[in-house]
C-alpha cells in the first residue's frame, strides 16, 4: 500500500526525461522532476479538471470533457472555451497521446485514487510522451493537503491557501455541529430516472453524505461500495427519511407515483434535487466542487444547527471557487429543487 | 401420458409463482395480501398499507413481467431455433436485443424519461431485425438462412459498435452505469402500466405462431421439403421472424438484455417433450416463465441489491450449456 497519511505526490522516477527544474517528492521517498515554471496543465479526468479549474484556469490546456451548453455560462469565459483533449485516468481512455502532445502541456496531473494501477499507469504515460505526471490524492479527507501540494507545484500557492481555508472552515463547522446531534437523518442517494439505481454506503458517489452526517440506508455488504440497483421494496424496507436524487427526470415524476407515496421521505416531502451546475454538489465528479454539497446536505439534515441561508453560502463557493458572479436567476436554476419548500417542486 | 408433462409444468410455474410472491426484501405478511385483495374487488378500507402497497404494486407486477419475459424469450427461442433448424439459435440471432441494447442506450444517453428508453429500445429492436430482414431479401440467388444468419451477426456487431460509442460518449458518473445496468437485465422498476403495453405486443406476437404451428413445424425439416408440402416458405418464415422478434423486443425493452434464457430454456423443453413445435412451444413458455420467476426472486434476495437478471441467467446458464455439449446426445430432429 502506498502511504495515505500524508498527502500523496507520486513520481514516476524517470529523471532522464524531465527538463531542468524542480524536485517534489512525497511520503514514498519518490521524486519527480517540475519545471521551475509551469505555464501549460492538462488535467487527466473530470476530477482534476475542476482542481485545476479552481486553482488556475489560466494554466487549462483543456477539458477531459468539454462543457455543456448548460455549464457554459457558469465558466470563465476564457476557460469554457478551451478544447476537449480526453480523459487519460487510464479507465476507459479517450485520448490521443497524440492530441496530448499537441497541446504541449509540461505538466499533466490527475486527482483521484492512488492505487497501484493508477500509478503504473501514470508512469506509461509519463515514459511515453516525457510529460511529467503527478498523482494528487483526490480523498475527501485530503482535500485540504492536496489543494496546497496542487499549488505549490502550479505557482499558485496564495489562491490554493485561500480555497484550502475554505474548506477547512467548512470541515471544521460540520464537525462542531455535528457533534451532539441526537438523531442520524436515514439518507437515500436516488439515480437516475426510475430513482432506483444508487451508491452504497462507503462508495465515492456518497461519501459526501455521509461526511455531512447523514446514514447512507444503502449499506454495503462486503467489499467497497459502488453503484448499484435496488428494488422500490427494498428502498421502502429502508424507509429512508431524506432522498436527495440528482435526476431531474426522477426529481419531475416520482410524486406521482403512489410506490414512491410511501416512502417516509416523500410523505415528509423530504426529496430534493442535488445542484449539478457548472459541477455536481454531490458527485459529478468526485472532486472539490462537492464541498459545498457538504454544506448543503448538512443544511437539509439538520435545519436547527445550520440555519443559515444557502443562497448566500452557495454564492460565496461559487465566487470563490469558480471566480464568477452569479445573477439571482442563475443562483435560482441552480438551487432549483435543492431547497426545502424553494421552487422547482 | 401425453399431457402428464404438462400438468408438472403448470404445477412448477404455480409453485415458483407463489414462491415470487412471497419472497422479497420487504417483509409482506397475510393481511397485506387479504388488503390488496379487498381493494381489488372494490372494498375500500382506508389508506393503502406500505405492505399492501409493495404486494399490489411492487411484487404482483415484477412476478408478472418476469412470467411474460421469461415465456416470451423462450417462445421466441423455440420459434428461432426451429425456423433456423439450428440448437444454438437464440433470440437475438437476428440482432433483436443488441438492438433493442442500442435504442436504450442512446435513450439514456439523452436523459429521456424511463418511458422514452423503453419505446426507442423497442423501436431498436425491430428496425435492426428489419435491416438485417431486407439485407438478405436483397441478397438473392444465396442459401436464405445463411444470408439471414450472417445479416444478423454483421448488422449486430454494428450496433454493438454504436453500443460502445455511446459508452464513450456518455457521463461516466451517471450514464455509464445506468447503461450498464440496462445491458444486464433487471425487473426492479417494472410497474403495471408497463405490462399494460407489453402483454398485448407479446400476445400479437404470439398469435400467429399458435396459429400457423403446425406449417412452422413443417419448416423445421428444410425449404424444399415445406415447400413440397405446399407451404408458402418465404412468407411464412417472414412472419414467424416478424412474430418472434415482436415478442423479443417488447419484452427487451422493459427488461433490459437477459441472455441465455431463449437458448437454455428451449433445450430442456426439447428433452422434455420432444421436437414437435405443436408441443416444444407451450412447453418451453410455461418452462421459461417458471425460470424467470426462480431468476427473478434470486436477484431480489441475493443481497440487498439487486443482482442483474443477465449475471443470473449466464452463470446458470453457461455451465448448463456445457454439461449438454458433454452429455452430447443428439435431442434435436
Amino acid at each position: 500500500m502506498i502511504g495515505r497519511h500524508a498527502l500523496v505526490l507520486m513520481i514516476m522516477g524517470l529523471l532522464s526525461t524531465a527538463a531542468a527544474g524542480r524536485e517534489a517528492g512525497d511520503a514514498t521517498g519518490r521524486r519527480i522532476q517540475v519545471p521551475d515554471r509551469v505555464e501549460r496543465v492538462m488535467a487527466a479526468g473530470p476530477t482534476a479538471a475542476v482542481a485545476l479549474y479552481v486553482l488556475a484556469p489560466d494554466l487549462m490546456v483543456g477539458w477531459p470533457s468539454a462543457p455543456r451548453l448548460n455549464e457554459r455560462e457558469f465558466i470563465r469565459p476564457g476557460a469554457r472555451d478551451l478544447p476537449e483533449l480526453g480523459r487519460l485516468t487510464g479507465r476507459g481512455d479517450t485520448a490521443n497521446v497524440e492530441v496530448v502532445l499537441k497541446a504541449r502541456p509540461d505538466l499533466i496531473f490527475d486527482f483521484g485514487s492512488v492505487t497501484p494501477t493508477f500509478a503504473s499507469l501514470a508512469a506509461r504515460v509519463q515514459e511515453q510522451t516525457g510529460i511529467p505526471y503527478l498523482l494528487i490524492d483526490g480523498h475527501l479527507d485530503h482535500t485540504a493537503a492536496s489543494l496546497r501540494e496542487l499549488g505549490r507545484v502550479l505557482g499558485v500557492s496564495a489562491r490554493a491557501e485561500a480555497v484550502a481555508r475554505y474548506v477547512e472552515d467548512t470541515e471544521r463547522l460540520i464537525d462542531e455541529r455535528l457533534k451532539d446531534v441526537p438523531a442520524r437523518r436515514r439518507v437515500y442517494l436516488a439515480r437516475e430516472p426510475n430513482g432506483l439505481e444508487t451508491g452504497l454506503a462507503g462508495s465515492i458517489n456518497t461519501e459526501i453524505i455521509e461526511r455531512a452526517g447523514g446514514i447512507n440506508v444503502a449499506e454495503r455488504g462486503s467489499g467497497r461500495g459502488g453503484i448499484a440497483n435496488v428494488s422500490i421494496e427494498q428502498v421502502l424496507a429502508w424507509a429512508p427519511d431524506t432522498i436527495i436524487t440528482w435526476d431531474a427526470n426522477f426529481f419531475a415524476s416520482y410524486a406521482a407515483d403512489p410506490v414512491w407515496g410511501a416512502v417516509p421521505a416523500v410523505k415528509a416531502k423530504r426529496v430534493f434535487l442535488a445542484p449539478r451546475l457548472p459541477f455536481g454538489w454531490i458527485d459529478a465528479p468526485p472532486s472539490i466542487n462537492r464541498v459545498i454539497g457538504l454544506r448543503w446536505i448538512a443544511g437539509l439534515l439538520y435545519p436547527e444547527k445550520f440555519p443559515e441561508d444557502i443562497r448566500a453560502i452557495a454564492r460565496e463557493f461559487i465566487t470563490l471557487f469558480y471566480q464568477i458572479d452569479v445573477s439571482d436567476s442563475q443562483l435560482d436554476r441552480i438551487l432549483a429543487g435543492a431547497q426545502p419548500g424553494g421552487p422547482g417542486r | 401420458m401425453r399431457h402428464g408433462v404438462f400438468v408438472l409444468l403448470l404445477g412448477a410455474l404455480v409453485a415458483a409463482l407463489l414462491l415470487g410472491l412471497a419472497v422479497g426484501p420487504y417483509p409482506l405478511g397475510f393481511a397485506d395480501v387479504l388488503h390488496a385483495a379487498a381493494r381489488a374487488v372494490g372494498v375500500d378500507n382506508g389508506a393503502p398499507t406500505p405492505g399492501e402497497i409493495v404486494f399490489g404494486r411492487v411484487r404482483l407486477p415484477r412476478v408478472a413481467a418476469g412470467m411474460l419475459v421469461g415465456a416470451a424469450l423462450a417462445g421466441a427461442g423455440t420459434t428461432y431455433q426451429t425456423l433456423f433448424r439450428n440448437p444454438l439459435v437464440s433470440p437475438d440471432i437476428l440482432g433483436v436485443a443488441t438492438g433493442a441494447g442500442l435504442g436504450a442506450v442512446a435513450g439514456i444517453l439523452l436523459s429521456l424519461p424511463v418511458a422514452g428508453i423503453q419505446g426507442l429500445a423497442f423501436l431498436g429492436g425491430l428496425a435492426t431485425v428489419g435491416l438485417v430482414y431486407v439485407i438478405a431479401a436483397a441478397l438473392r440467388g444465396h442459401d436464405r438462412t445463411l444470408v439471414l444468419v450472417l445479416g444478423g451477426v454483421v448488422v449486430g456487431a454494428l450496433a454493438g459498435a454504436c453500443i460502445s460509442l455511446v459508452k464513450i460518449l456518455a457521463d461516466p458518473y451517471d450514464q455509464l452505469p445506468a447503461i450498464t445496468f440496462w445491458l444486464l437485465g433487471s425487473l426492479a422498476s417494472v410497474k403495471l402500466a408497463d405490462l399494460a403495453t407489453v402483454a398485448p405486443l407479446v400476445l400479437a406476437g404470439l398469435v400467429p405462431l399458435v396459429l400457423f404451428r403446425w406449417r412452422i413445424g413443417v419448416l423445421s425439416l428444410g425449404d424444399d421439403e415445406a415447400r413440397s408440402l405446399g407451404v408458402d416458405v418465404f412468407r411464412l418464415r417472414a412472419l414467424v421472424i416478424g412474430a418472434a422478434t415482436l415478442m423479443t423486443a417488447s419484452v427487451v425493452a422493459v427488461s433490459g438484455v437477459i441472455g441465455w434464457v431463449g437458448l437454455m430454456i428451449p433445450h430442456i423443453a426439447r428433452m422434455l417433450v420432444g421436437p414437435n413445435f405443436s408441443r416444444l412451444l407451450p412447453a418451453s413458455m410455461l418452462l421459461g416463465a417458471s425460470f424467470m420467476l426462480i431468476v427473478d426472486m434470486a436477484a431480489r434476495s441475493i443481497a440487498r441489491v439487486e443482482t442483474p437478471l443477465g449475471i443470473l441467467t449466464a452463470v446458470l446458464g453457461a455451465p448448463f450449456f456445457l454439461w449438454l455439449l458433454a452429455r452430447g446426445r443428439r435431442t434435436w430432429g
